[in-house]
C-alpha cells in the first residue's frame, strides 16, 4: 500500500491552471524530493497534499485514507516551512508542544517526547529560549523538532534549506537525510535546487510548467533524462543540446556543427531527415588534437581538479565542456571529440527523449 | 548608520524649530501653566478678589462626594467604551482580515465613522434613541421596554457609551487589521497542521502575538474615553439625567464654565493632567517591553 497517493491533481487560481494533473504514488518511509524552477507548481502541490490548499480536481490518499476534503488538522502530517514558522511568543519547548498539547497528550508524555526530539537534534540546551534568540540553523532545528515530536505519517518540507548560508546547508542536508532515514517516515522534499535534489531523494519529481516532466531515481534522471527540459534541468553545468537531423535509416545523426555520429546504442525508428536535438553532458567531452570539433574559446573557468570551458562551435551554437586537469587554451581555440557513447536523443519537435528502437 | 547634521550656532535650528515650540507653548504649556496657577488660587463669585490658597481646592475636590462620583462614572464609562470599541473592532479586524467578496469596501466603510465628528455622532445617535423620535427608541417603546435615555441614568450611560465606542471602533479596526497583517500567514499555517482549529488558533496564536497592538490601544482608548468624549456626552446627555453621564472631563466644564468656579475647575483639570501623564509613561514603558518578536 502506497503511503502517499495522488491521483489527477489538478489546481486552477482564478484562469490560471497552475497544475495539469499530477499522479504520484510513494512508497513508506520513502523520500520524494520535488524539484523544479520557480512558479512551476512544486510549492502548490505540497500545499495540496498538506491541506492548505484543496485541489480543483484529483485526490491525496495518505496511508491509504482519503483526505481529500479533510483540514490540515485531520491529516496527520508535519511541514517545515521555509521560513520556519516558528510561534515567536512562545519558548523552544512550547513550538515543540504545541502540536501534542492540542491533541491532549498527557503532560509528562510531551516532556519526554520533546525531550527526545531535542536530544536527537541537539537543541536539548535551547529548549526555553525563545525563536528571536536562536540562528538560522537552530531554528531550522527546532522547526525539525516540531515536525518529528508528533509522529506523523507523512513530513512536508517547503524549501527549507534555502534560508541557510551554503556551508550550514550541506550540513542541515546531510543531516535531514540521515534523521529522514533512522525515523523511516514517508516525507516529501520541494526544492529549486537540483543538488539538493540529487543528493536527498529516493526518488525525484522534476516539475516543469504544472507537470511532472519524469519521475525516477536521482541516477536514472541524470542518466536517461525524459526530454530536453529535464536534461538541462539536472545537471551542473547543465547539458549541451546541438541541432541535428536523422540519417542514414536512423543510425545516425549529422549535426548542424558537422560531423555524423553513429549511434553507439542502436538506430532510432523515425525517417531520415528528421530534425533532432542532440544532448551531451559537458563532463563527456573529450579532447581530441586530431579529428575533433573546434571550439572557439571564449571563456575558461578553472576549478582546480578540473577546468570549465565556453565557446562556440563552427555553426556558432554554444558549447560547454568541463576537462580533466589544467587546460592551455593557447590561442583561444581546442579540438574536442563528442563519444557517440554519451549521447542523449530527443525529438526537436517535441523535446521528447528518443531511445533506440527494438 | 546615523547621519547628524550638525548646526553652527543655535539661531538656524531655533528657527527651524520655532513653528513647533511656539504650538507647545500657546497650545499647551501656557494653559497648562495657567490651569496650575489657577488651581492654588481662589476667587469670589464676581472675579473681584483673588486668594492664594495652596492647596486646598485639592483638597476639597478630592473629599466631594460628586467629584467622586464622577470619577466613578469616568471608571465605568472608560472600562466599558475601551473594551467594547477594542472587542468589536477586533471582531471586525478578524472578519476582514479573512478573503472575503469585497472586502475592500468593507474596510473602507468601516473607517468612516472615524471622520464623523463627535457632535454629529452623538445626534446620528439621537435620531436612532430618542424615545419619541428615535428608530430604535421608539420600537423599544413600542415592544414595551420602558426606554428613556433622559429620564433613566443607566440607559443614558449606555447611550453615551456605545457612541463613543462606535467612534473609536473605526481607529481600533485600522489598527488590529495591521496587525494582523503582520503576522506571517506561514505560522497560522503551522498551527493548522499542528492540529489547532481556528477559535484555538485564534487564542493561541493569533491573540498572543497581537498583544503589542492591543495594549497600545487599550492605552489609546482609554485616553480617548477620558478625554475626548466630552462632545459626544455634551450633546447627548449634557450630562445628565442628574448627574448620570458625568464624567471628570465634563465635570470641569461644569465647574468651570458653569458654576465659575474656576479655582476647583482648575485643580481637578490638573488631576487630569496628571493621569493623562502617567498613563502615557505605562505606555511607553510597556510597549518597549511587552514586544516580545
Amino acid at each position: 500500500m502506497a503511503s502517499l497517493e495522488l491521483t489527477g491533481i489538478q489546481k486552477a487560481f482564478g484562469a490560471t491552471q497552475v497544475l495539469h494533473g499530477i499522479d504520484l504514488a510513494v512508497a513508506e518511509g520513502e523520500m520524494i524530493v520535488i524539484v523544479g524552477a520557480s512558479g512551476c507548481g512544486k510549492s502548490t502541490l505540497l500545499r495540496i497534499v498538506a491541506g492548505l490548499e484543496t485541489p480543483s480536481q484529483g485526490s491525496v490518499r495518505i496511508a491509504g485514507r482519503e483526505v481529500t476534503g479533510l483540514e490540515p488538522a485531520d491529516r496527520d502530517i508535519a511541514m517545515v516551512f521555509q521560513n520556519y514558522a516558528l510561534y515567536p511568543h512562545m519558548s523552544v519547548f512550547q513550538n515543540m508542544a504545541y502540536g501534542l498539547k492540542i491533541r491532549g497528550t498527557p503532560k509528562a508524555e510531551i516532556t519526554r517526547r520533546v525531550g527526545e526530539a531535542a536530544e536527537l537534534l541537539g537543541i536539548a540546551a535551547l529548549l526555553e529560549r525563545r525563536p528571536r534568540q536562536l540562528s538560522g540553523g537552530q531554528r531550522q532545528r527546532v522547526a525539525m523538532g516540531r515536525a518529528i515530536v508528533r509522529q506523523p505519517k507523512l513530513f512536508l518540507f517547503d524549501e527549507p534549506l534555502s534560508n541557510l548560508d551554503a556551508k550550514l546547508r550541506v550540513q542541515m542536508r546531510a543531516e535531514i537525510r540521515r534523521l529522514q532515514r533512522r525515523l523511516g517516515v514517508t516525507s516529501l522534499f520541494v526544492t529549486h535546487d537540483q543538488t539538493e535534489a540529487m543528493t536527498l531523494g529516493d526518488r525525484l519529481v522534476v516539475m516543469h510548467a504544472g507537470h511532472a516532466a519524469q519521475v525516477a531515481t536521482p541516477m536514472e534522471i541524470w542518466a536517461r533524462p525524459a526530454d530536453t527540459y529535464v536534461a538541462g534541468f539536472i545537471g551542473s553545468p547543465a547539458m549541451n543540446f546541438l541541432e541535428g537531423v536523422l540519417v542514414e535509416g536512423g543510425r545516425a545523426v549529422l549535426l548542424r556543427a558537422g560531423p555524423v555520429l553513429h549511434f553507439a546504442d542502436g538506430p532510432r525508428a523515425g525517417p531520415d531527415g528528421q530534425r533532432l536535438i542532440i544532448g551531451i553532458r559537458p563532463e563527456h567531452m573529450r579532447r581530441d588534437p586530431e579529428a575533433g570539433l573546434g571550439l572557439a574559446l571564449d571563456l575558461v573557468e578553472p576549478l582546480g581538479s578540473e577546468t570549465v570551458l565556453h565557446g562556440r562551435l563552427p555553426g556558432g551554437e554554444a558549447l560547454t565542456a568541463k576537462l580533466h586537469g589544467a587546460v592551455p587554451a593557447a590561442g583561444g581555440a581546442l579540438r574536442l571529440a563528442i563519444p557517440a557513447a554519451e549521447l542523449h536523443v530527443f525529438d526537436a519537435a517535441s523535446g521528447r527523449r528518443l531511445d533506440a528502437g527494438p | 548608520m546615523r547621519k547628524k547634521v550638525i548646526f553652527k550656532g543655535v539661531a538656524l535650528p531655533l528657527l527651524l524649530l520655532a513653528p513647533q515650540l511656539a504650538i507647545t507653548c500657546v497650545f499647551f504649556l501656557w494653559p497648562a501653566g495657567a490651569a496650575i496657577w489657577q488651581s492654588v488660587l481662589q476667587q469670589d463669585a464676581w472675579g473681584l478678589r483673588t486668594e492664594f490658597v495652596g492647596l486646598r481646592n485639592f483638597e476639597e475636590v478630592l473629599v466631594d462626594p460628586a467629584w467622586r462620583e464622577a470619577a466613578w462614572n469616568t471608571l465605568v464609562f472608560s472600562a466599558a467604551v475601551a473594551t467594547s470599541a477594542m472587542a468589536v473592532a477586533l471582531f471586525l479586524a478578524v472578519q476582514a482580515d479573512k478573503s472575503i467578496r469585497g472586502a475592500n469596501l468593507y474596510k473602507t466603510l468601516l473607517i468612516w465613522p472615524y471622520a464623523v465628528a463627535p457632535a454629529v455622532a452623538a445626534v446620528l445617535w439621537l435620531f436612532l434613541f430618542h424615545p419619541s423620535i428615535g428608530l430604535i427608541g421608539r420600537a423599544l417603546n413600542q415592544a414595551g421596554i420602558l426606554w428613556d435615555y433622559k429620564l433613566n441614568g443607566g440607559q443614558a450611560m449606555l447611550l453615551v457609551i456605545i457612541a463613543s465606542a462606535w467612534k473609536q471602533v473605526s481607529y481600533n479596526f485600522i489598527f488590529f487589521l495591521a496587525g494582523l497583517q503582520s503576522i506571517p500567514r506561514s505560522v497560522l499555517e503551522a498551527a493548522a497542521i499542528d492540529g489547532a482549529r481556528p477559535t484555538r488558533r485564534f487564542w493561541t496564536v493569533v491573540f498572543p502575538l497581537l498583544s503589542p497592538t492591543t495594549f497600545f490601544l487599550l492605552v489609546v482608548n482609554l485616553v480617548y474615553a477620558f478625554f475626548d468624549t466630552f462632545g459626544v456626552i455634551h450633546a447627548l446627555t449634557g450630562g445628565g439625567p442628574g448627574k448620570a453621564t458625568e464624567t471628570l472631563i465634563y465635570k470641569v466644564y461644569v465647574e468651570g464654565v458653569q458654576n465659575t468656579n474656576l479655582g476647583s475647575s482648575a485643580a481637578q483639570s490638573v488631576i487630569l493632567m496628571v493621569l493623562v501623564i502617567a498613563m502615557t509613561v505605562v505606555q511607553f514603558r510597556f510597549i518597549e517591553r511587552r514586544v516580545h518578536y
